[in-house]
């Protein structure tokens, strides 16, 4: 076991590295304004998402809301496809259709980026469902924040995951603060796992900080899926360090607990670890992160220089099927003639 | 190939039955679909013929269990959901109108989403405000929906099995009022598929067209019979499907007899015939030799009392004037 996980965790914090060095470029371009709409960054939780992909299969399915970037950089999507979709282009993982919101992935098994709080956990629930009635042992990875947990859609989707026994792991990314709402001014409850319990279903805390306390938690976990199948709720404790998106200055936080948090930085934390156990020089940990740097410089040159999904294509992308784009065509008001 | 008369719901049971057969990745869900045999016997018998994990008893949980349907679909099954009644989808709207038919675009073109939602729509009797909605009008303002409103027992099997094949999200609005109404359909075994976006003409006549769908077709029909009698001469034409819609059939029509009276299930503001009235100036401004009638609820919130709630419908009366009208006679 010990050589293949050294191999991982490496690489693992070299997608940790990559997904900073990425939104830092992101946030830049955003200001810049080469980026529209939201973009919401996910600094400060790369553990969580990188955890749980140590922790799991490349075909397991993946879904997530609205903080995406990390999600697909994690799963295999490119820099570039990530950093073209900001910008609106057809390169981009959605072809400039969907935006820092909505990322998708197929041959990655990303299956989105979801923009509205909760609707998306019922889906998972149907994917997860998929994998059963077809008899394989896929686990379904379903990510939302703490601000999803008092929705509807989220409790419908505990209900009837636990009634079918689905294959899927719920993990809350507890980041603290639902837009600029604390959890304690949302949510009844003191801590946000014991919602598992009104569903019968095994609830478990992971120090998000903490890659190795987040893959070591869902290996568990997974495993007990794949081997009899079942959902279980998994709260993953951790920190945006930057506001809720690029608008949002978080004049609701505090500077002491944003220091408190970066203090415990996650990839601070494993480059120790793995320092400290000799597993990574320094050296090393330069080179990767001047890699990171590089790939997110290049995705914003990659970005900058593809084409935009030229306007005929408008009408492609509503409904499938030869006759897709003359339906979309045929309902709009005055369409151009072909 | 003899017909045979069965009824609507008999219609859509042989719809649901011959496509779980034929393809496994179909499954059925919805409120007591599975045990209870359908709320309104839809899906009778279907439990016992293809087992509990294709026919699925859902909780009372509208927004959970279609946000399932979507899920399994962007994963390759071809779901089925039965709305108990269209009313109650509207506890789904975000996953019906939000996650169904964004996903092609949203993803660029990676996920559609092979999904039927299904149930009774419209207008039924006596059950107040909250339960009888004609939800047409809602649905057909989302892009990437599809949706159908079958009038007759061939049309409902007819349509259902082509909106259960079909890779985009389909909602088959079934009129609830029609459930045992009969009419002539195919042998059981033969292949019976209309596809989406046909109107059909169920009456020929040359001094007015009455355009109809769902639960206004036999109204249509009635209104047509009686006004035959005053040597009016009206053409019945069910749009079928709302979106797509039939422009041509409409437009051809339209063309014969000049004159058109729009008789629709749902309310009158911003409803379907806002927009055939639209479509239909806009093309063929010239050949009308008088202005466009509707015929639709009037818009209130429905009464429970009874006379109250005739005089909200549409009926085969109210049709018959609005003809008279535009006939100037």
């Amino acid at each position: 076991m010990s050589q293949p996980e050294l191999r991982d965790e490496v690489e693992m914090l070299s997608l940790m590295l990559l997904i900073r060095r990425f939104e830092e470029r992101a946030s830049q371009q955003y200001q810049a304004q080469k980026i529209g709409g939201f973009c919401h960054l996910y600094i400060g939780q790369e553990a969580v998402v990188i955890g749980a992909i140590a922790a799991t299969r490349h075909d397991d399915y993946l879904i997530t809301a609205y903080r995406d970037h990390a999600h697909a950089l994690g799963r295999g999507t490119s820099a570039n496809a990530c950093m073209a979709e900001m910008f609106g282009k057809a390169t981009g993982c959605s072809r400039g259709l969907g935006g820092s919101m909505h990322y998708f992935d197929k041959a990655n098994h990303m299956y989105g980026g979801h923009a509205i709080v909760g609707a998306h956990i019922p889906l998972a629930a149907g994917m997860a469902f998929a994998s059963k009635y077809r008899g394989e042992d896929r686990v379904t990875l379903c990510f939302f924040g703490d601000g999803a947990i008092n929705q509807g859609a989220f409790h419908e989707a505990f209900n009837l995951a636990a009634l079918y026994k689905l294959p899927v792991i719920f993990i809350c990314e507890n980041n603290l603060y639902a837009m600029g709402t604390s959890v304690e001014r949302s949510t009844s409850l003191k801590q946000i796992v014991d919602r598992a319990e009104g569903y019968e279903m095994p609830g478990f805390v992971a120090d998000g900080m903490n890659f190795r306390d987040v893959r070591d938690k869902l290996t568990e976990v997974i495993d007990a899926i794949r081997k009899d199948p079942h959902p279980a709720f998994v709260e993953i404790r951790t920190y945006r360090y930057r506001g809720h998106s690029m608008s949002d200055p978080a004049s609701y936080r505090t500077k002491e607990q944003l220091e408190k948090y970066r203090m415990d930085d996650p990839i601070t934390r494993l480059r120790a670890q793995l320092t400290r156990e000799g597993k990574l020089s320094n050296e090393q940990f330069d080179a990767m992160d001047k890699a990171a740097k590089e790939t997110a410089l290049a995705s914003v040159k990659f970005a900058e220089e593809s084409a935009e999904l030229p306007l005929e294509e408008l009408y492609n992308y509503t409904y499938v099927g030869a006759d897709g784009a003359t339906l979309a065509r045929a309902m709009s008001t005055d369409a151009p003639p072909l | 190939m003899t017909m045979r008369e069965i009824t609507y719901r008999q219609a859509l049971n042989e719809a649901l039955a011959e496509e779980l057969e034929r393809d496994p990745n179909v499954f059925l869900m919805g409120e007591e679909v599975a045990q209870y045999n359908g709320a309104y016997k839809i899906s009778q018998g279907l439990l016992d013929r293809f087992g509990p994990s294709r026919i699925i008893d859902t909780p009372i949980s509208e927004n959970g269990f279609a946000g399932m349907g979507i899920g399994a679909a962007m994963v390759g099954l071809r779901p089925i959901v039965e709305f108990m009644t269209f009313s109650f989808s509207l506890v789904a709207f975000d996953q019906v109108v939000n996650n169904a038919p964004n996903m092609l675009t949203m993803s660029g073109g990676q996920f559609n989403v092979p999904i039927t939602f299904r149930g009774p729509n419209g207008p039924a009797h006596q059950i107040g405000a909250t339960h009888m909605h004609a939800t047409e009008p809602l649905y057909a303002n989302f892009p990437g929906l599809k949706i159908c409103t079958p009038a007759t027992p061939r049309d409902a099997k007819g349509l259902l099995k082509t909106a259960i094949r079909d890779d985009n999200p389909v909602l088959v609005l079934e009129a609830e009022l029609l459930y045992s109404s009969k009419g002539l359909v195919e042998p059981e075994g033969h292949e019976l598929l209309i596809p989406l976006g046909q109107a059909e003409i169920k009456r020929q006549g040359s001094d007015v067209t009455i355009i109809c769908y769902a639960q206004t077709v036999p109204m249509a029909l009635a209104a047509a019979e009686a006004l035959e009698e005053e040597e009016i001469s009206a053409e019945v034409l069910d749009l079928r499907s709302i979106k797509p819609l039939d422009m041509e059939a409409i437009l051809n029509s339209v063309a014969k007899t000049h004159r058109v009276v729009i008789a629709e299930q749902d309310r009158p503001y911003c409803g379907i015939g806002s927009e055939l009235c639209y479509r239909i100036q806009k093309e063929i401004f010239d050949e009308l030799d008088a202005p466009i009638a509707r015929v639709a609820q009037e818009d209130v919130a429905m009464p429970y009392n009874e006379r109250l709630e005739k005089a909200v419908l549409p009926s085969a009366a109210k049709i018959v004037t609005a003809v008279k009208k535009v006939c100037y006679a």
